[in-house]
Parts: structure tokens; sequence; C-alpha cells
């Protein structure tokens, strides 16, 4: 068959020949628009829906195809006279016209139709129930009245917009990425996909956010636990790999803060699927005594070539080619302040200082941290030679607390760690429970610290997945 | 009229008669669960000497970490052996 429309001058120029093939070879010509093109006859037939146009993935018209027993065996764009004979078996077509000549857009990929035709004749591959809102009904608003949304306004997922995201992934809509908390429901690549559409996510960082489910999802994770206890804490994303450049994020300046979509959207999806899908909302299962706001979705990339150390994903095990995501539980970041240090001994020490309080002074051993830190002090360690194990011995031994000095009732203080821990020293943090991550402008000479909480198995340990496309 | 897709897990919840409360606990079985949180068996402790006192059975049970959700056969074990179960959060 031939797919053609009359609104493209390739095919008004080859409307004889393909008479011609229609009489001779038996040719059956699909007209896109005008359904007496090239004329009205029982060899024409009128693609008015486009469905035949869409099920065999036409873009260009004209376009030959031959199918034989329902399986494409040949196809050819355009009009090209040596491919044409070659594919009908006939010599001298179209010997008054150009040797070739390239075609035009199938109104099947029109810009203005595509959207429809993919919910027509692919929508209803998608499981999810349909919502219709009422007309009077505003969409932001509809949204928040059914309480889909975290406090501020989502796009709504319509059809369209979620086969888009679709299209980010090569996994089917019905798979199951993971069981979601605190309901423990099945939740498949559609549903993260709607939920990514209300997060404000572009179809190419899907894969970033159903790696990201799939990893808050683990027994190890412990997402349940992270969203029902009561310290303000949740999962954070930090992406490593070549996914960084290819869907455009934020490694640099402001990386923690606002302004790149990616950076505040995927997080935001995970966060979104947690709620929608899982149940899991703040007053219910979420009993979060104040929050924070990296409750609200905290992503973000590393600078791996900035760097002076092995990439944070090369650190966990992974190779500098993956793409992963790692989830730490943790608060929002807290600012480390050293503008006068001019060596890394100096800010090594004062690191360890900053670091003492996290969560309390007086509570080691139970919880992890991640150092985000800027390129201004990362050029310390550079100038100095150090790697990251280097940087992590020194901090370990910096990082040793009197247990004298914060046992229950030292210092008239009734908070603390248990009194048997009295005369030893303790490390503030569990062994590999300081994770170096590189990031931030060029100028600044701050970093910053995200603390943990409740580590190891009987809490929520740091996980790393690889992202699929 | 917008169509949207429901981004829930289209859950329908089903709704069950909570066991009626007991007249009284003399001669019942009362699980105590401790969740692990520190100093919860400070507060049982002291629980399950005033349910003796009132004439009741006393079973103490532990979760094996409060940050995450009691094991099944943990749940089922109450279930089966309680006639009624308190669940402490302490600090």
């Amino acid at each position: 068959m031939a797919v053609v429309k009359k609104d493209c001058p390739t095919c008004v120029l080859v409307a004889p020949v393909l008479e011609a093939m229609a009489e001779r070879a038996g040719l059956t010509v699909v007209t896109q628009d005008d359904p007496a093109f090239p004329r009205a006859a029982p060899w024409v037939v009128h693609d008015h829906d486009l469905a035949l146009s869409w099920h065999n993935r036409i873009e260009t018209v004209p376009t030959l195809l031959h199918v034989d027993r329902g399986a494409e065996a040949e196809r050819i764009v355009g009009w090209s006279r040596d491919q044409w004979e070659e594919f009908s078996g006939l010599d001298g077509l179209g010997t008054d016209l150009p040797d070739s000549r390239p075609g035009c857009g199938s109104l099947s990929v029109d810009p203005s139709l595509r959207d429809e035709l993919a919910v027509r004749f692919s929508g209803s591959r998608l499981k999810s129930r349909r919502l219709e809102l009422a007309s009077l009904e505003d969409d932001i608003e509809a949204m928040f009245d059914r309480g889909f949304t975290d406090g501020m306004p989502v796009v709504p997922p319509t059809e369209a917009r979620v086969l888009r995201m679709l299209e980010g992934t090569s996994r089917a809509p019905d798979e199951t990425v993971a069981v979601v908390p605190p309901d423990l429901v099945e939740c498949t690549v559609e549903k993260v996909a709607v939920n990514a559409v209300m997060a404000g996510c572009r179809p190419e960082y899907l894969p970033v956010v159903l790696a990201a489910v799939a990893a808050a999802c683990t027994d190890e994770f412990n997402m349940h636990g992270l969203l029902a206890t009561t310290m303000p804490v949740g999962p954070v994303l930090i992406v490593n790999g070549p996914i960084r450049h290819e869907i455009g994020m934020n490694s640099g300046a402001n990386l923690l803060g606002q302004g790149n979509r990616a950076n505040s959207t995927i997080g935001r999806a995970l966060q979104l699927v947690v709620r929608n899908v899982g149940g899991g909302k703040p007053g219910g299962v979420d009993r979060a005594t104040q929050g924070s706001p990296s409750k609200i979705g905290l992503c973000f990339a590393e600078d791996e070539e900035g760097s002076a150390f092995d990439s944070f994903a090369e650190s966990r095990g992974f190779d500098r080619a993956d793409s992963v995501v790692t989830l730490f539980p943790g608060e929002g970041p807290r600012l480390m302040f050293d503008q006068k240090s001019r060596s890394a001994e100096s800010l090594t020490r004062h690191f360890a200082q900053m670091l003492r309080v996290s969560i309390s002074p007086r509570i080691v051993m139970q919880m992890e941290t991640v150092i985000v830190m800027s390129p201004e002090h990362m050029a310390r360690y550079r100038d100095a030679g150090w790697d990251r194990a280097r940087l992590l011995a020194e901090l370990e031994a910096e990082l040793m607390v009197e247990g004298d000095d914060i046992v229950v009732g030292a210092d008239g203080i009734e908070e603390g760690m248990p009194t048997f821990l009295a005369g030893r020293r303790l490390p503030k943090f569990p062994p590999g429970g300081v994770h170096v991550v590189h990031g931030g402008s060029r100028a600044g000479l701050f970093s910053s610290a995200i603390a943990g909480w409740v580590t190891g198995e009987t809490g929520s340990v740091t996980v790393t997945k690889e992202i699929i496309r | 009229m917008t169509v949207v897709l429901d981004p829930t897990a289209e859950l329908r919840p089903e709704h069950r008669e909570r066991v009626a409360r007991p007249e009284s606990l003399s001669g019942l079985t009362v699980g105590l669960l401790d969740i692990s949180k520190p100093r919860g068996d400070i507060f049982l402790d002291r629980v399950e000497e005033r349910l003796t006192g009132l004439g009741a059975a006393v079973k103490r049970y532990r979760k094996p970490t409060f940050t995450k959700p009691a094991p099944v056969d943990l749940r089922q074990e109450i279930a089966v052996s309680c006639d009624a179960v308190i669940e402490a959060l302490a600090d």
C-alpha cells in the first residue's frame, strides 16, 4: 500500500505513478486528507481517523509499505524511481518525473493531532481510572479538592500528558515498579508516570523517578519508617552519571535550591507517589512533628567533573559510566561555613567541629551524614593531594567524642547516650557513615551538611539504584 | 471537560467493626507490645503491674525496631493469644 495526502507536493507529483501501480500491480492507496485523492476509485481508501497511518507508524508521505502476513516486509519513504520500481516490479515509472523527491510529514504525526491520536489509539493501554472534571471546575483547583497535591499546584495528568511521559521509558506501563508503603500497594510504571506528570517532570526524567521509587521502597531504605517518624526527614536524592547532563540537572550554583526543573520535580514526583499511591499523608501515617522543606522533594546532581575525588557513585561501587540515583534518609541541608582555612588540615578540623552537632552533639553512632562540598572547599583537598579515603580517615579521627561529655546527666543535661558509655571514646558516625558529594558554584567558601536519621538494620540504609532508561 | 487519570492506588478500604470493649479486664489476657523505643519497658512494667492488679493475665511482646511495622507473624501471634493489646510509644 501507499500512504499519501493531497496536501503534499510530492504526493501530487507522483499521483500518475500511483494510478499506474494500482492498475498494473494492484496497489492500494491510503489517503489521509482528501478521500478522492489521487481520484475516486475502488483502490483508494480514506484513512479518515488516521488509524491505518498511526498503527503503521507512518511519519512521512508518500510511504510505500509491503505487509506480508501481518508483518512489515518493506518500507520506502518519499519518491525514488529506482526504489519504487524495485518495490513494484514495474519498469518505466514516472519517466517524466525527477529521479527522487523527499516526502512531507504524515498527518498522523502533525503536532496539532498527535496528542489526540495518542490518546485515541494508545490510551486504552492505560489502566488508571478516568476522572472527569466538571466543566465548571478549574482543573488546578480540582486537583487540590481531591487531595492529590502536596500543597503546591500540580499539572493535571491528562491521558495525553501521561502517554507523553511514558515515552520517557522503555518499560511497559503495567510493569510493577515497587510495593509502596504505607498501604503496601503494587505501583506500576503508569502510576509513577501519572504522578511524575503532576510533579512537573519532563518525560526524560521518568527513568530517574522510577529508579528512585524502586530504591525508596526497598526494605533497606524503609520508606515507611522515614515517613512515619516524628523526625523532620525524607528521601534525599543524589544523581550521578551521564543522565545528569542529558536531562539538564543542576550540580552547580544553587544546586540545593530552586530554579532547575529536573532538580525541583524529580524528588517531588517520588513524594507524590508515596502520598497518592502509598497513601502516606501528613497527619496520617506521616507523623512528622515539624517536617522540613526537604519533605517536599530534595534532589540534586553531583559535579563529578569538577571534583578532586572519585565520584560519589564510584564510592558506592558503581562505574562512572553508570547513571545512578542514591537515596539518603535525611533532613534539609545546613550550612558549613569556613572562609579562612587555607589548608586541608584546618578545613577538616573545622568540618569535624560542625559535624559534631549533627542531630545533637550528644547523639553518636546512630545517624549518617552527607557533606555537599563546594568547589572552593574541594580546592583545599586538591591542593593538598588528598583523596576521599584520606579525608574520611582524617575526619573519623577528628570525630571521636569523649563518652563522659555526652552521656545522660553530663553537664546537667538529661539527654544523652546511655551512662555505660562513660569513660569510652566514641565515633560520632557509624563506619561508612560520612558521604561526600561535590557541588555548587565556583565562588563561595560554603559547604552543606545533610543530617540523617536512624541508620542500619533498625532504621534506613542509604540505597543506590541504577537508572534504567 | 477535562479527563485526568487517577493518581492514587484506587483502593476501596473495607470497613470492619472493632471488637467490643470488654466490661472488665478480670480473667482476660492483655498483650503489651513494646515498640523498642528507649524506656518503653519502664512504662510497660508499670502498666503490667496495674493490669495484674486488676486480675488480667499479661503477655509481653517486642517489635524488632520501632522504625518498621510489626512483622505479620508477631501481629498474628498477638491476635490469637490475647483478648486486648496495648502498644507503647515512649522516649
